[in-house]
Formats: C-alpha cells, structure tokens, sequence
C-alpha cells in the first residue's frame, strides 16, 4: 500500500548509521535512544498505520537543552529530524523516514508553572493536552481546545497541527489558546516567542509556529491560557430523520447568531457503533444526531436551549433528549470523543477532515454519501458541525489492496470537494503526507511559494518533518 | 491495522486469536495514556501501543523473542488499565498472555531470572512450602543488604522486603459454617492469601451464613494458576485450572449459586478458564461453566441488597485493585457496600493507575513497582484516611509497605460492620 510517496532514503545518510548513533549516545543517556530494529518498531507509524517507515534512531530527550543538543547535532551531521509527541497524528504527520531520526518529546511531561491570577499554565510541550485540564480542574478552571484524543496526544503535537476539538464553537482553536512557546530551532538554537501577557511588541511569530506541523522547530514548553469552568454545562441529543435536516438545522443555528459551546454530528452508523461502546443513550432509530451543548447558569441555559429546540423543530427534530446528571453528560462525551476508536470495533477506517462553510452542510453531506457509493464503501460521519469541520470515516478492509486504494480516492474526492463548496483540506488534524498531494488544489503556485520561502527561513535544507505538508516537487524551491 | 499472517500460523488457535486482537486495534494511542509504565516513563516501548506491536512483530515473523521485546513485555503489569480505556475493545490481556507463553517457549532468560522464576512458580501456589518459605525468608531477612550485591539480587531483597513484619497470622478456623439454604456457594481457598490472611475467608465465610447463604467446602482446590499463568507458563496454568474445576464440578452439579472469590486477582483468571481451555474437548464447557459462576465476593453481595448499617466515624479509602477494575469491571459495587455499612468512603485520586503489586511484578520489577506505589500512596494519602480498604491480597500487601494506616478486605470491614469481630488492626481507632 503506498498510494503517497516517500522520497527515497539517502544512502549517504544511512551508511553512516553507527557513526551517527555514536554520536547521538554521547548527548543523552542510553535509555533515551533507541536503535534496535525491534525496539525501533513501535515509531515506524503514528494513527494513520496505512503507511509505516523505520528511522534511523529514535531519541526520547528529557530537556529542552537535550532536544537542543540532539538538533544541533543533526543539524552539523546533515541528518533529517521527524519531531514526534504521542503519535496520534491521523494524517502522518509523525511517520519516520529510513534516513531521519526522530525526536520525540513524550519525556518532557510535566506542569512547570500554574499562575491562577494570569490565568496561565506553564508546561512542557509533552505534556497530554487533557493532563492540563486535569492539572489545573481542582482550582476550577480548562485548557479549552478539546481534540478527541485529547486523552493521549501532546500539547505539542496540538501546537503542530494547531487543533481544535468538540468545544472549540465558542473558545477557538489551539492558536486562540497559546500564549507563548519555547522553541528549539534546526540548529540547536533556543528561542522564545510570545509570553505570559495576550500580545507581545514584533512579528507574530508565535502564530507562525501554531500549525507549522514541526517544520519549523520542536515546540518544547509551551504557556498556556486557561478558562474558569462555567458554571453549568448541558448537552442535549437532538435526533433527525435525515442527515441533510440535521445540516440545515446547524446551518440555521449559526446563522441565528446562537453559539452553543459545541456543536457535533453524527449520522446513523456513527450513533450506532459509538451507542454500542459508550452506552450513552444515544437515539438509535434516527438517521442523524447533533449534540448541542450549552452552559451558563440554569436560567441562562433553558432560555439558549428553548431558541435552539424552536430551530430544530423548524427543521423537523423528531428526538430532543438532555442529559439529566453528570454521569449522562460524561457517557455523552465519551461516545463522542471515543468515535473513532470505537469504529475499529466494525472496521478499518481512515478518518478525514476538511472543513466547509456551514451553510453547505446539507449539500456537502449529500454529496459525500454518493461518493463513497460510488467506490463501493461505507462511511460513517462524526463531525464538529458548528465549525463545519468534517471528520468522514471511510470504512474499509486494510488486509484488502484494492479497498484501501478504493478508500483513499473517495477521501480525495471528498477533500477536493470541501475546497470546490469553499472550505478547506484541513480542519485540525494538519496535513502531514495524507493531504500533502491535494495542497495544490487548495492554493495557487504563488501561494505555496511564499509558505515554502518562509519555511525555508527557519530551515534551509528541510530537514525537519521533510516531504510532508508541501508536494514534493516543492522541495527544491 | 493491518496483519500479515499466512493461512499455516492462522491454523494456530492461539495466532489466530491474537490476529483477531490485532486486528481490532487501530493505533489511536489512548491506551498510552492511562499505562502506569508508559506515565513512569513516557516511553512508547513501555506502552500497550508499543508492546502490541512488539508483539505483533514477534508473531507476524514467527521470530523467538529476544531480549529487548522481553524487557518491555515483562515490565507490563498486566494491570489491564489499557482495556478499559480501548473504544476499539482491544483484548490486550489474551494478546499480552500469548506472547509471555511465546517468551516462555522461545527464550532463555539468564540463570539468576530462570532460578527466581522457577523458585516463585514452585512455593507461592502452595500454601505449606509458601508458609515454610516465609518462616526461612524472615531469617534471612537480615542478609537482604548483602543480598543486593547478586546477580538479580534486588529482586530477591525485594522479595524479603514483602514479608509481613511479625508472626504469621494464625491459621483461624474457615471451615464452612453448616448452615441449611437454598443458596449455596463454594469460596476459592486459594494460595497465598490463606497464608498471609485467612482471616479474610474466615469474615467471608461469617458474611454469607449471616445473611442466609449456605458455604460449601471444595476439597482439592488450590491457586487458580494466575501466577504461573503470568510467568508464560501455559501447561503448568492448565493444570491448576483444571485441577480446581475438577474439584468444583460436582458441587456444580448439585446446584451452586456462585463461586466465590475474595482475592480479585485470583477472579480475573478464573472468569477466563472458559477462554484458557477452549481448545481442551473434556474441559471447554466445563470451564466455561465455572467462569460464568464466579462472584467477587462484592460483585455478589452487591446482589444480596444488604440493610444499611450503622454510621460509623470512619473514613475508608476505597483501592480498586487493578483485577477489579480492569480485569473484572467491578467498579461500584465494593465502594457501595461499605457505604451502605456506615463508612465514609472515598476515591483515590488517579486510581485507575496500579500500585505495582501485579501479582508477582513486585519480586520481578522491584524499580517500577516501588516508583509506583511510592505515587499510590501519595495519592491515597491526599484523601486523608483512617482506613484503607481493598480486595486483592497482593495490593494490600504492596500497599502496607510503604504506610501505616491500617489497610484491611472489604470483606473484613463489612462483616464487622454487620455484627462480626472488630478487625485487629483498627482496634486502637474506634
């Protein structure tokens, strides 16, 4: 299977394996590098195990002086660099290539500072983007951005990617909540960009990094911005006879000026294989599911809630079904962040996601249903639809060539048509090697030029995260 | 995720489960995330993510393994925390199990590992040589220092170190109360528990005749197999799963009610006899049949709705052992109970994270087990107790060494909450 292209390894490179490995032995301690074959193993993929690579080396350092250290030595002995976090990345953004070493930053977990009066955290880039919630929840406040693997990926790996998540309607996204990073550059340099204050005087370089998908630099402590909890919090189960009503009830929503802390999707093979995992309560004999969550105090929750369900009633609700305790609320969440592990219960899957204009929800999700048809597939859709940010799973049998080919056009075809309605190849996964080839259906040659000058800025010979996000044609400009 | 097994392994039972197993996973990596190794160490190698592909690696090549997958195999806890988390429903345990029999089979491990291992297989599931070896092991105990300096030593002061301190409890009466019912159940004796505490069967024992239950005695049962099962040795796990179902079939026939298991370790291996000897014609349905009637003892009187009891001043830290939690599920029922029987009782914060006891991990792994039960005693500490209450003999033996505050059975506080003795221990406190 390999649909994308990997460039071929440099030879020169890897040659020199054993002096490079020496050399790499002499920065941390031996158990932070790993070079068996079998021991190198478990690096060789990330979420998106369609596609798996060996490294050269894998170093787990445990300072950001260490990730220096090792930069600054690859950088002088010309080797590659794939940065790594926890290796959730859906789009490959953390695969390896047999010439390159990878640094990963799983070592690098802990909380360096908690100001509650500047309402920041201080951490390091390892650290799970849910440990910092749960660092700062007895003191009554959240790190907003909520991806559902938020369980296990990195506050680094957020900042790469710049993730969103389930609430993200109304906190924004990983850029909205970063207030500054330390960042190791190619050449071992440390710098420091952004900081504890909301704006700093000078380039905005800390936006540049939000999203860079580790080309730039290794993120490797990060501060924070943190939000009080609200008061009260409250999903509700809205179930529709199709998907294309649940769409335009989205649409009209927004287009109501209501913002609801999350908005999130999902259609019947979805409700039923999540249903099964979670046991939330979740209607199983509608087509299509959205759940609606508001906060507030209760006065200020019943009256958003009552405009909501006037909505949907518009748009034809059949079942309106809020959750009545904490432990209900926690189910409902859980089936939804579990969506997509919980379809490896059924089948392999790959998980897509662009973003389109929520006013196109009811056509795009049309469209999307004929396409995958078309190759013979099934799909499954769980999505944030208040940011209309689709997340497509596209089932299918990974022991089966042809199906994963099969499986891979449709997500193109879908991803071309978020573009084609006006919306976008990414929403928070990155783009990593799956949506690498699709760039130049997003922007021009012009504009792919200019993000290329700007990368080459930190990094002339690309050596970090090389042969993903830009086509590879892209590399000698 | 993707397999690549030809139709000769699949012909194998235990391959072809394991690439069903595999199959299901889809490499999301929540499973990182709540593994008590992978939080010590932040290494994917010592992860569920890292071993299964290890594993997957070992298997798909048909390679012996070798002495780095065994590292990271063996430094699994099988504590089964990673289950839990899996959307994708995972089975790690049976996956993890095949590979430590493949270890078992195609690996020599060094001289002082086979010695340490062979010695825990041949005295920890027998209770007379186990009773022996704690009497010598405390005259030895003054050796430990010089101990340390051997090949494996630390593991063998480890070991001593795990010797309760003081005379070994008297072996008290837990012969069956002879009482009438229609409910009868037979209790799991068991191994190492009825030499450290069988003061626990004993309050069992009390428990279940006070609320009408009739106990029966099962001569020829013994350890369940878990420990051996643990170390890979598969043959030797059978024959102990055999031996106790041979002894419980006939109570089985004339009608039982449950199986009762008071060491939740011990109940997290036993619900698994139907799955361990699937391929065994004269055992399957018999050991299916057993796995289905066995209780924890909470799981089961969870089911006798017990009057509440008096409120006492007592605040209980409730340890869910990982057997328990993970292994079995069991989550709500113990915590309910000792509610209901007048405690204030309280969650340890990050409990879902082992204490290191693992059976024998504790001997095997003495770095990581004691970082990690330095990290639950921190945590149970924070939820300023007078008791600590759990339900696995090996947590609460790991747990006593490194506090004071008394930890007892559920079993114990619950049946002195419903009129038996006050437990020793706590004396000094009411």
């Amino acid at each position: 299977m390999s649909a994308i292209a990997f460039p071929a390894p440099d030879n020169t490179i890897i040659v020199r394996r054993d002096e490079i490995i020496a050399g790499l032995a002499r920065l941390v301690e031996p158990e932070c590098l790993v070079t068996g074959d079998d021991e190198m193993r478990p690096f060789e993929t990330d979420a998106l195990t369609a596609y798996r690579r060996m490294p050269l080396a894998v170093v787990l350092p445990r300072s950001t002086q260490e990730v220096s250290a090792v930069l600054r030595y690859c950088h002088d002995a010309g080797v590659n660099v794939i940065p790594r976090g926890a290796g959730t990345s859906l789009a490959g953004g953390a695969i390896p290539q047999e010439d390159a070493v990878v640094i990963g930053i799983s070592k690098l977990n802990k909380v360096l500072d908690f100001n509650i009066a500047n309402r920041t955290i201080t951490v390091e880039a390892g650290i799970t983007n849910l440990a910092v919630s749960a660092a700062v929840a007895p003191e009554g406040f959240f790190y907003a951005p909520d991806p559902s693997s938020q369980l296990a990926c990195t506050i680094g790996g957020n900042i790469g990617m710049n993730s969103g998540g389930a609430h993200c309607l109304k906190y924004g996204v990983t850029s909205n909540n970063v207030l500054g990073v330390k960042v190791v550059l190619i050449d071992g340099t440390i710098i420091d960009l952004g900081g504890d204050a909301m704006d700093v005087p000078g380039l905005n370089l800390l936006g540049l990094m939000i999203g860079s998908e580790g080309q730039l630099g290794i993120v490797t402590e990060a501060i924070l911005r943190i939000i009080p909890t609200a008061e009260g919090a409250r999903p509700v189960l809205f179930g529709f006879d199709s998907s294309e009503d649940a769409g335009a009830c989205v649409a009209a929503i927004i287009a109501a000026g209501i913002v609801p802390v999350a908005m999130e999707f999902m259609d019947k093979p979805a409700i039923e294989i999540c249903e099964a995992f979670a046991k939330a309560g979740y209607p199983l004999d509608v087509e299509a599911m959205l759940i609606i969550e508001v906060e507030g105090s209760e006065a200020e929750i019943d009256a958003s809630l009552a405009r909501i369900v006037a909505i949907a009633r518009q748009h034809g609700v059949r079942v309106v079904k809020e959750s009545k305790s904490a432990i209900e609320t926690a189910q409902i969440w859980k089936g939804r962040k579990s969506a997509f592990g919980a379809t490896g219960r059924v089948a392999d899957y790959i998980c897509m996601d662009g973003t389109i204009p929520t006013g196109q929800l009811p056509y795009v999700l049309k469209r999307m249903s004929e396409i995958v048809a078309g190759y013979g597939l099934r799909v499954a859709n769980v999505f944030h639809a208040g940011d209309g940010n689709l997340h497509p799973l596209i089932l299918f049998n990974a022991n089966d060539p042809t199906e994963q080919a099969k499986a891979e056009s449709a997500g193109n075809d879908i991803l071309k048509l978020c573009v084609e309605v006006g919306g976008c190849l990414t929403g928070e996964h990155g783009v990593g090697i799956e949506k690498r080839d699709l760039m130049g259906v997003q922007f021009n040659a012009a504009d792919l030029n200019q993000q290329l000058r700007v990368r080459a800025a930190f990094d002339a010979d690309w050596r970090l995260n090389p042969a993903k996000v830009f086509p590879l044609e892209g590399r000698t400009s | 995720m993707q397999t690549r097994f030809s139709p000769e392994q699949l012909a194998d039972s235990h391959t072809r489960e394991s690439e069903k197993i595999l199959r299901s996973c889809v490499h999301c990596g929540f499973c990182t995330a709540t593994c008590p190794t992978y939080l010590l160490e932040g290494d994917e190698r010592d992860s569920p993510r890292g071993r299964i592909y290890l594993i997957k690696d070992m298997l798909e090549n048909d390679k012996p393994a070798n002495t780095e997958v065994v590292t990271h195999i063996d430094r699994c806890l099988s504590c089964l925390s990673c289950m839990t988390t899996c959307p994708s429903g995972v089975h790690y345990m049976h996956l993890v199990d095949h590979a430590r029999a493949h270890i078992e089979k195609t690996y020599k491990r060094p001289w002082h590992d086979r010695l340490i291992r062979s010695m825990l297989a041949a005295i920890l599931p027998y209770p007379n040589r186990f009773r022996l070896a704690l009497t010598l092991g405390r005259l030895g105990r003054p050796f430990a220092p010089l101990l340390a300096a051997l090949p494996g030593g630390d593991r063998l002061k480890a070991m001593l170190s795990l010797i309760p301190k003081g005379g070994l409890p008297q072996t008290s009466s837990d012969e069956p109360a002879a009482i009438q019912s229609s409910r009868q159940v037979a209790i799991l004796g068991g191994c190492a528990q009825s030499v450290l505490d069988p003061e626990i069967n004993a309050a069992t024992n009390r428990l279940l005749a006070r609320f009408g239950i009739g106990v029966v005695f099962s001569p020829g049962e013994g350890c369940c197999g878990a420990l051996v099962h643990h170390m890979g040795q598969e043959d030797n796990a059978l024959g102990f799963a055999r031996r106790n179902i041979d002894a419980w079939w006939p109570l089985i026939e004339n009608g039982l009610d449950a199986i009762i298991i008071t060491a939740s370790g011990c109940g997290t291996t036993i619900k698994d006899y139907g799955f361990m000897l699937r391929d065994d014609p004269s055992y399957a349905q018999k050991a299916s049949r057993v796995s289905a009637l066995s209780k924890d003892i909470t799981e089961y009187l969870d089911t006798l709705d017990l009057p509440a009891a008096e409120p006492k001043s007592m605040v209980v830290a409730y340890h869910s052992a990982c057997s328990m939690q993970h292994g079995q599920q069991i989550k709500d029922q113990p915590k309910r109970l000792l509610k209901n029987a007048g405690f204030t009782v309280r969650d340890v914060p990050e409990g879902h994270i082992c204490c290191g006891s693992a059976g024998t991990y504790n001997i095997l792994q003495p770095d990581f087990a004691t970082r990690l039960r330095e990290r639950k005693i921190k945590n149970i500490m924070r939820t300023t107790p007078d008791i600590i209450a759990a339900g696995n003999i090996g947590c609460m033996t790991q747990i006593a060494q490194g506090t004071d505050i008394p930890i007892l059975h559920t079993a114990l506080l619950l049946d002195w909450a419903y009129g038996g003795p006050e437990p020793t221990a706590i004396r000094s406190l009411s």
